[in-house]
This record gives structure tokens, sequence and C-alpha cells, in this order.
């Protein structure tokens, strides 16, 4: 059922209102003014377009946040060359929000756990996966590098208005049914192409329900939907979990009932399993438990990256962890998406579980995820990972194979040595 | 910039995402005189030695997607690529491509039509792409004006700093 009623979308009012216009449709150009621009190591990228424009200073400094994450600390001469040109831009032009090393984090986690994103925001980010605010009730969304010094100097972009699916879910998550899994099974559906140029607004009484670390999951892999942004419309866990940490007050906007969206696609989610995304694309999405009687066997295994690795998942990959320990001939690698989260599971033990267990438990970083810094992966071997992508090179070798599942099914693989059901370990 | 542009065309498949154009372990090099060594290594390796100053890309859909790194499209600018045409592009990787001058083309149907080592031309006004060597064409939909503006500009860093010169030379201060 499609409503039809000439109503706003999210997407919509949040990009009227930062175009300073009534009302926007689908289609049209807006010039948005940006609240919110974040950057991280390609920000290095920024420095010299932002000078060969001609630019003198920053047009907000209190509206950018710099957060390095795939390198950190500096893993090579060239990522430390990166850094030092962030470095000196950030004091030359007056950059007060750097992230450095020792506060680091990855840095949509960054942006979420210390409140720089808020309802109503239009924010924009030098990764992709920007998108992963948007569960704040805001339009997040990945730039490049040259259009980032444009925002810098300017203070806003241009955007077409992105026609919208609509995502509503209900039921409940059965025992082993993460978030993870629902965003996969919805990629599984609308494929890497379905939502490109679109906004994804997911609404339904199982997403009501959902806390945002798992709001976050599911907009995070919005990106590997092609969309420009996935959103969920703030209510009272938005505003709670923001209260004490918002460095802006939120602006509160929610889709008219009557909205217009281009596509709806209802899930019930009470009868869906684990799911998991085969090689080499993360819309190849099976059953995990069909893929499991195929004994597949890892080599490595990665809790970490911006979709999965919050204290939530960390404790609960523990609570899977703990009395076991990682199989033989497999590399358990676990990173925290962020510092303050590294903190938390030295105070709750939680590192203590993947070490005893035979884990390598690092500092906050990209990690594994993207293959240009750590945990990289040999042509013939296999990894089960709770990150987003798993196409042909993504972790290395172009012929390395990756399955996408979610933090559990990755412990469960880890102790099995192969692709593995985390009902199975329960 | 000019509204015809003719060349030799490279083909690629479709979901060529940007870990195939530019590789993760070749994101923290900048010169994008190294980078271009490195252009396509994963999805079409002979590429970078092979390619020329004006040739063409034709690629299927969803040419670009995953990461946001510039470094593909300024690999591509770096060895002169004519012009990106593909059925279909990734957000980030289209924008990225037109902020940097390069004219990127959605023709849905193109990649069907070519072959590599034909010749191309792609006529940015008229909205056609025409395999020259063997005379089959598909139109597209022209450009949107700010986006042809952006690209006669040679780029956004260009058009920005046009912009910023006729306010008097500085940015505008915070609100």
């Amino acid at each position: 059922m499609t409503a039809n009623g000439g109503g706003a979308t999210l997407a919509e009012k949040i990009l009227a209102r930062s175009g300073g216009l009534e009302r926007v449709v689908p289609g049209q150009i807006v010039e948005g003014s940006v609240d919110l621009a974040m950057m991280h190591e390609q920000g290095a990228q920024t420095v010299a377009p932002f000078h060969q424009m001609g630019a003198q200073r920053v047009w907000d400094p209190d509206r950018v946040v710099i957060a390095i994450d795939h390198w950190v600390p500096a893993s090579t001469e060239g990522a430390a060359v990166l850094h030092r040109i962030l470095r000196n831009f950030a004091s030359e032009v007056g950059l007060p929000h750097f992230y450095d090393v020792g506060r680091h984090g990855i840095c949509h986690q960054i942006l979420a756990e210390d409140g720089w994103v808020v309802p109503g925001d239009l924010a924009v980010g030098t990764d992709s996966h920007t998108n992963m605010l948007g569960a704040m009730g805001a339009v997040a969304t990945g730039i490049g590098p040259t259009e980032m010094a444009a925002v810098l100097a300017l203070g806003r972009l241009w955007l077409k208005v992105p026609p919208t699916i609509a995502v509503r879910v209900r039921g409940k998550f059965a025992p082993g049914v993460t978030a993870k899994d629902l965003v996969l099974r919805i990629l599984g559906e609308i494929r890497t192409t379905g939502a490109a140029y679109r906004a994804v607004e997911f609404s339904g009484p199982t997403i009501e329900r959902l806390s945002m670390p798992e709001r976050f999951t599911l907009c995070n892999m919005t990106t590997e939907m092609g969309a420009k942004t996935g959103m969920v419309a703030p209510d009272a866990t938005t505003l709670d979990y923001l209260a004490p940490i918002a460095k802006r007050p939120p602006r509160p906007l929610r889709p008219d009932a009557d909205a217009t969206y281009e596509r709806t696609i209802d899930i019930d989610v009470d009868d869906m399993p684990p799911m998991v995304a085969c090689p080499y694309s993360p819309d190849n999405v099976r059953p995990l438990s069909e893929v499991a009687r195929e004994h597949i066997r890892i080599d490595q295994a990665f809790l970490g990256s911006c979709t999965n690795a919050r204290i939530e998942d960390l404790r609960e990959g523990a609570a899977l962890m703990k009395g076991r320990q990682v199989a033989k001939g497999v590399r358990f690698i676990v990173t925290p998406a962020s510092t303050k989260i590294f903190d938390q599971c030295l105070k709750e033990g939680i590192a203590q579980v993947f070490t005893d267990a035979g884990a390598v438990f690092t500092n906050s970083s990209c990690s594994a995820c993207f293959g240009g810094n750590m945990g990289i992966l040999a042509p013939e071997e296999a990894c089960a990972s709770s990150s987003n992508r798993n196409f042909p090179g993504r972790m290395g070798a172009k012929e390395a194979r990756i399955y996408l599942m979610s933090p559990a099914a990755v412990v469960a693989s880890a102790v099995a040595g192969e692709v593995a059901d985390p009902r199975a370990l329960a | 910039m000019r509204s015809v542009i003719e060349g030799k065309v490279w083909t690629l498949g479709r979901d060529v995402d940007t870990d195939q154009i530019i590789s993760g372990k070749y994101l923290t090099v900048i010169d994008p005189n190294e980078l271009k060594k490195h252009v396509f290594e994963i999805a079409l390796p002979e590429f970078a030695a092979g390619a020329r100053a004006g040739d063409l890309i034709v690629a299927g859909e969803n040419f670009g997607s995953g990461s946001s790194r510039e470094h593909a499209p300024q690999a591509m600018r770096a060895i002169g690529v004519g012009a990106v045409v593909a059925d279909s592009f990734a957000r980030i990787f289209f924008r990225n491509a037109i902020n940097l001058g390069i004219p990127a083309i959605e023709a849905p149907g193109v990649r069907a039509i070519f072959a590599t080592g034909a010749i191309g031309r792609v006529d940015l006004t008229a909205g056609r792409v025409t395999n020259v060597t063997t005379g089959a064409s598909v139109a597209f939909p022209p450009l949107p004006h700010h986006l042809l503006d952006l690209l006669e500009a040679g780029g956004l860093v260009e058009k920005v700093r046009r912009e910023l010169e006729a306010r008097g030379g500085s940015s505008p201060g915070p609100g």
C-alpha cells in the first residue's frame, strides 16, 4: 500500500528547510545549507582545492569535525602524511574539533556518540557511510573531498531532492536475529542499485522498538543499496539518546502521514532467520543456516567497522565468546568503533574475554574493513565479517571471499572455523 | 569543455565499484600521477598502461559504487579520460567526476552498443552517444544547466573560485 496524498517525506521536509523553501519535490535541485561537515583522512585531499578556490576561512568551524580513522595510528608513511596535512590545516584555519590519536574513533561513531548530528540536520561527510547518521532523523550523506572544499568555503551544496523508498517493518526478532540480519534481508530485496539516488525511510513497529545503535546499523548499510541517505524519523528514543550529548538543539521533523513514496516495502520479521551476504556483493543474501550447511572454512573473522562495533555489539559477541576458544587456524580481529567503546570494553572485561579466547583486540579504527590497513586477506582466504562490503578486493586480494553477517554470527564462525549460525552456540 | 568528445573506448561491466577502480591499498596516495598507474587494477588491468588521453570509458550499471574515494576520478583525470559513459552511476562517483570536470554521462543502454577498441562519440548538447565504428547510438537526457556550467568552468574548484572572487575574495562568516 503506497500513501499518495501529496504530503512530504522526511527527506523532503529536511531538504526544504535546509534550502529555505516551503516545499520541495523529488528531482528538484536544492541549495542546502550544511549543518555539519565531517572529514576523515580523505579530507587531506580537501586542503588543496580549498586553497585553489581562494577561500580564506571556513564558513563555521564549530560545524566541522575531523576524525581520522582509516590508519590510526599511522601505519604507513603515506597515512602519516595525510594526518599531518589535516593537523596543519586544522591549526591554520582554526578547526577545533579534531579527534586525533588517543581520542579517535570511526568518524561516523564519533558523530553519533558526541551528538554532532541532531534531528533535522543536513550533514555531509567525506565517507560513503555518512548515511549512518540519518538514524538521527537527519539527511546525512557522503561527498568527495573537492566537494567538501566547497562546503568548507561556502557552507552549502546542491542536492537533487531524492524520491523516497519507505521500508515498513513489523514483527519481533527471533533469538539470534539482529538489526544486521534485517538490513541484509532488505538489501537482498532492494539490491545494490535499487535505492540509487533515493532516500530510504525506515518505519513501523519494529523500527520504533529499535535502539539507536540498531538504527545506526540499519541506516549505515543503506549506502550498499546505493541510497543518498537512510533515515528513521526522530522519536523519544532519538531524543533520549541525544539529550545528554547533543551539540545543538534538535529540530525534529517527521514525515506527513500522506507523504508520497516512490515505493513501499513491507517486511515482517517474525519468521526471519539470521542472514549472510555471500561473495562478492552485499546483496547476495541467503539465510545463514543454509550457507552454514556448506561448511565454508574461514581464515579470518572480523568483529568491527562502523556497521557493527558498538558496545552493544561487543557485549553480545563477548557473551557468546566467553568460555569458548577461537578455532585453530582462524585469526579473529576485534576492533571497537571508538576509543570510548574501547575503554568501556576494558572496564567491563570484554577485551579480556576476547584475548582469553585467542582473538586479537585492537585499538579503534576502520581496521580490516577496507583492505588498506590491517587484517588483509590473501587470495585463497575467506573471512566472516560484521562489516558492510564484500566486493572483490575489499579486504585485500580480489579473489578473497568475505561473508557479511551479524556480530553474533562472526563469533560463532570464529569458534567453528567456518561460516556458522549463532543459534548453534546459544 | 568541448560539446562533442570523441575517443577510443574501453568497456567495463556492471557494478564496478571504487575498490575495483582504485584499491584500498592506494588510498594514502594523493599524487594523481602515481594513482593513474593503478587505475582499474582489479577491473581492467591492461587499462593503466594502455590508455591514452582522450580515451572514453563505457560501463554498465552502477558504475563507481562503494566508497566516496575521489582517487577514482582523480586517477582518470590524470590519464586524461575524455568522458565516462555508463548505463547508470552511483551517486558519489557521479558528483566527484563532475566536480573534477570529467563529463559523466548516464546513457541507459550504452554498454550494449560498445566493445573495447571501438571509437565513441559523445555529443553533450544533443544528448547522444554514438559508436562511430558500428554506427549504433543511444540518446541520453542532456545534463542539467548547473552541471553543464560546472563542466564548462572546468570543475568545482574553478566555479567556487569565480564565485568567491566576485564576492571580494573571502568566504562568508558564520551564520
